[in-house]
């Protein structure tokens, strides 16, 4: 296919990496604690928006709530809704993990009175 | 520590709008076999009920009407009504978790007893939810301290 | 009840976790009975299923009564049940442990301490029962969390390296979503028996390729495979004595298991050996991760960051017997996943016990130990026996089969570096056993026959310590019959 059409018909692809990209960037190079943090939510807000995102279908496909007095359902016309389902569990896994890692840096703040990664690891930092 | 707040609007429009955001929250809950909700986003829009009295108010606020064993308790509460669901099914010659079977039990019929028992587990799965988010919450806040007669 | 095996091995020690806090409001000291008793209930439970596997065959459980693929599934073949028998024994055992060391280490907390343990046995449990992707990600996640969790409540410097545990672990679960998702795009169903029957028709589309290496690299992050191990030494260092020794012995095994579950059952081993070189790229990283590993623990002062590292090159063993492509290396590696498990559980175990003992943490504090505490350092001796390789203990078995392995796949790069490796344990063991043995002032026996106090760890440490020596032994002269009966069956077909 031509390039224009590998940029813009594949948008979701490029918009994930980008920022699955800036939060792994994140969550190395940064070196304040919560900075690194923000990336790892920034990481998996873009894989569960890669996720949502390949649910979708060709062909004006909408969301999947049925309207009362709907009978039969025709599929092609809902996005798909497990994809969704998998991104439920996985944002619990990602409020979860912050949570871990809030309390991870409360601990960490209230032993070093600091939150810069080169001024913990300096030998002897704990106050 | 959130200093208690003297902002007079705020703290009556939050009392307000509390009772709204609760029962939109039990709204949530109860639709999540059939349509979009489910125990996870009622249990934090819930959640968020507590931290918005929290953050009007002040935290005691919060604490005299959920104190830390509440919530404590709550959260295993939750998961044992889920995975106690899920053993009647056994109990009763099914697998895990296949609902299906409960209309020996329940005074329904076999299709309605699947939708009943995923809203059994989703009430289940949302008192879990709420309670952890308002642990973490206070806990985060608090830098774990909490009041005397807490668990540890 | 047996039939439900497969689900109560997760369910119980689940519900357990919340009973326990319940307990635990009530009355603080049941806590750690109940934790005994539940590990060994689900102890017993996969002995049950392992028997169900081996006069069966494999055991398929539907949950909810869903037939796959619309239904999630719990498939127990022989390496699954092999896996969760030595978890929930391990789990057993160093709940027993956990006891006095706890007391010292944690004082007060041993409801949420108990709690959490038990949540982090169903998370390695329920990876190693289901037969769904997407699953084993769930359960990655519960059991990475209890660990972070865990690890981050040991000594000074705990709370930053489990940070780092949770930025990398993140990583590596993420990476192994982003697999699974692709895997979805392209093939629209998780269960795992469905995939395999899907992909070989897709063996040459890219977006099966990018699966398959992020499901390589999270795997990897995961059990710590060289070079993505940095995590590793610092968060088993500074953990509680009794989370090493748990984490240790299982979690990485636990991901090993993951990668064979992913490269011989979901992508078969046509296409992971043959269309991906996978045996090469895994064969230079494990004997990189061989070598770096043991040549990184000579320079340990602490005892257990010593430990750690070679659990690091242990891992390389693994992956190089799994990556070989014939049987013998499988069966080496599977035996080793065994061995391993023991070994470093025992090695993990003696080293709390001097911490709770004599608060020490460095090799030159163990000087004179020998009379001291006589028998936590026989089974130091026993368990470095193993490491080394010396017959008749277990580990001189696995490295038999896995050096056998590589020869016959005409690799002798890679066999060099399994005896460098072995050789550079024995170094290092010979130090330690030498401060154990030979250091350290005589015992005046002229004067009326007193000795140094012996001044063991308490019971519960102890009888712990000893089982797992002893099974060092016995796991080694029954090597022959573990190999005939279970180990012969995991073997993929093709090799």
């Amino acid at each position: 296919m031509t390039n224009m059409e590998f940029i813009i018909g594949k948008y979701n692809y490029w918009i994930y990496i980008v920022l699955m990209m800036i939060g792994f960037y994140a969550m190395i190079a940064k070196r304040n604690l919560v900075k690194k943090i923000v990336g790892m939510n920034i990481f998996q807000t873009a894989i569960i928006l890669f996720f949502v995102s390949i649910g979708s279908k060709k062909g004006g496909a909408t969301i999947p709530i049925i309207r009362a007095g709907d009978e039969a359902v025709n599929a092609a016309q809902y996005i798909n809704p497990l994809p969704h389902v998998l991104m439920l569990t996985a944002i619990v896994v990602m409020v979860s993990t912050f949570g871990v890692a809030m309390a991870l840096i409360l601990m960490i703040y209230r032993k070093y009175r600091t939150l810069e990664e080169d001024e913990i690891l300096k030998p002897g930092a704990e106050t | 520590m959130i200093k208690r707040n003297e902002d007079i609007i705020i703290q009556t429009v939050t009392r307000l709008l509390t009772p709204f955001v609760q029962l939109f929250a039990l709204y949530v809950i109860a639709h999540g076999h059939y349509s979009p909700g489910g125990g996870f986003q009622g249990g934090c829009i819930l959640a968020a009920s507590f931290i918005l009295m929290a953050v009007a108010n002040d935290v005691a606020f919060v604490k005299r009407r959920l104190p830390e064993r509440l919530t404590t308790a709550l959260i295993s509460a939750g998961v044992l009504i889920y995975a106690g669901i899920g053993l009647a099914c056994l109990m009763l010659g099914a697998n895990f978790l296949d609902y299906g079977i409960l209309h020996r039990v329940l005074p329904v019929d076999a299709v309605k007893a699947r939708a009943l028992a995923t809203l059994g587990v989703e009430i289940g799965v949302g008192i879990t939810v709420m309670a952890v988010m308002v642990s973490i919450f206070l806990n985060l806040l608090s830098a774990g301290r909490h009041e005397e007669g807490a668990v540890e | 009840m047996t039939e439900h095996a497969p689900v109560l091995i997760i369910v119980i020690p689940l519900m357990a976790a919340c009973l326990n806090i319940l307990l635990g409001l009530w009355k603080k000291e049941l806590s750690y009975p109940w934790a005994v008793l539940v590990t060994a209930v689900v102890f017993g439970l996969s002995l049950l299923l392992m028997q169900t596997v081996l006069s069966g065959g494999t055991v398929h459980y539907r949950l909810g009564g869903w037939a796959p693929p619309w239904g999630i599934e719990y498939v127990i073949d022989h390496l699954n049940a092999f896996l969760a028998v030595i978890v929930s024994f391990i789990g057993c055992i160093v709940a027993v442990y956990s006891r006095r060391s706890i007391e010292k280490e944690l004082p007060g907390k041993q409801v949420y301490f108990y709690s959490i343990y038990l949540l982090l046995i169903t998370g390695l449990l329920g990876i190693t029962v289901t037969g769904d992707v997407f699953n084993i990600y769930v359960f990655l996640e519960i059991s990475s969390l209890a660990g972070y969790a865990l690890i981050a409540v040991g000594d000074d410097r705990a709370p930053m390296a489990s940070f780092n545990y949770v930025i990398m672990g993140t990583i590596g679960a993420c990476f192994y979503l982003l697999g699974v998702g692709y895997l979805y795009m392209v093939t629209g169903t998780l269960n795992m028996g469905d995939l395999s029957r899907i992909l070989p028709g897709l063996s040459h589309s890219r977006v099966v390729y990018t699966a398959f290496a992020f499901f390589m690299v999270g795997t990897a992050i995961k059990m710590a495979f060289f070079p993505l191990h940095i995590w590793l030494p610092a968060a088993y260092t500074h953990a509680p004595s009794a989370v090493s020794a748990i984490a240790a012995s299982t979690m990485t095994k636990v991901g090993a298991y993951v990668m064979i579950r992913i490269m011989y059952t979901v992508f078969k081993p046509a296409f992971s050996l043959e269309v991906i070189p996978m045996s090469a790229i895994l064969g230079w990283a494990s004997a990189a991760a061989m070598i770096a590993g043991s040549v990184l623990a000579l320079g340990q002062k602490d005892l257990k960051r010593m430990f750690s590292f070679m659990l690091v090159a242990e891992v390389g063993y693994i992956v190089m017997g799994v990556s070989r492509g014939n049987s013998t290396a499988f069966t080496g590696a599977v035996l080793h996943i065994l061995n391993d498990a023991f070994m470093m559980a025992c090695l993990f175990l003696v080293a709390g016990a001097v911490r709770y003992r004599k608060n020490a943490r460095n090799i030159t504090d163990l000087a004179g130990l020998h009379q001291e505490m006589p028998l936590t350092m026989l089974a130091l001796f026993a368990a470095a026996l193993s490491m080394v390789g010396v017959p008749p203990t277990a580990g001189f078995f696995s490295k038999w089969y896995l050096i056998l392995g590589t020869i016959k796949a005409g690799e002798w790069i890679f066999a060099a570096a399994f005896l460098l490796s072995s050789l550079l344990n024995a170094v290092m063991f010979y130090r330690v056993l030498e401060t154990v043995y030979y250091t350290g002032e005589p015992t005046p026996k002229r004067q009326g026959g007193s000795s140094a106090a012996v001044n063991e760890v308490p019971l519960t440490m102890l009888g712990p310590i000893l089982v797992m020596a002893v099974g060092v032994l016995v796991l080694g002269l029954f090597s022959g019959r573990i190999i005939d009966t279970v180990i012969r069956f995991t073997v993929p077909e093709g090799f």
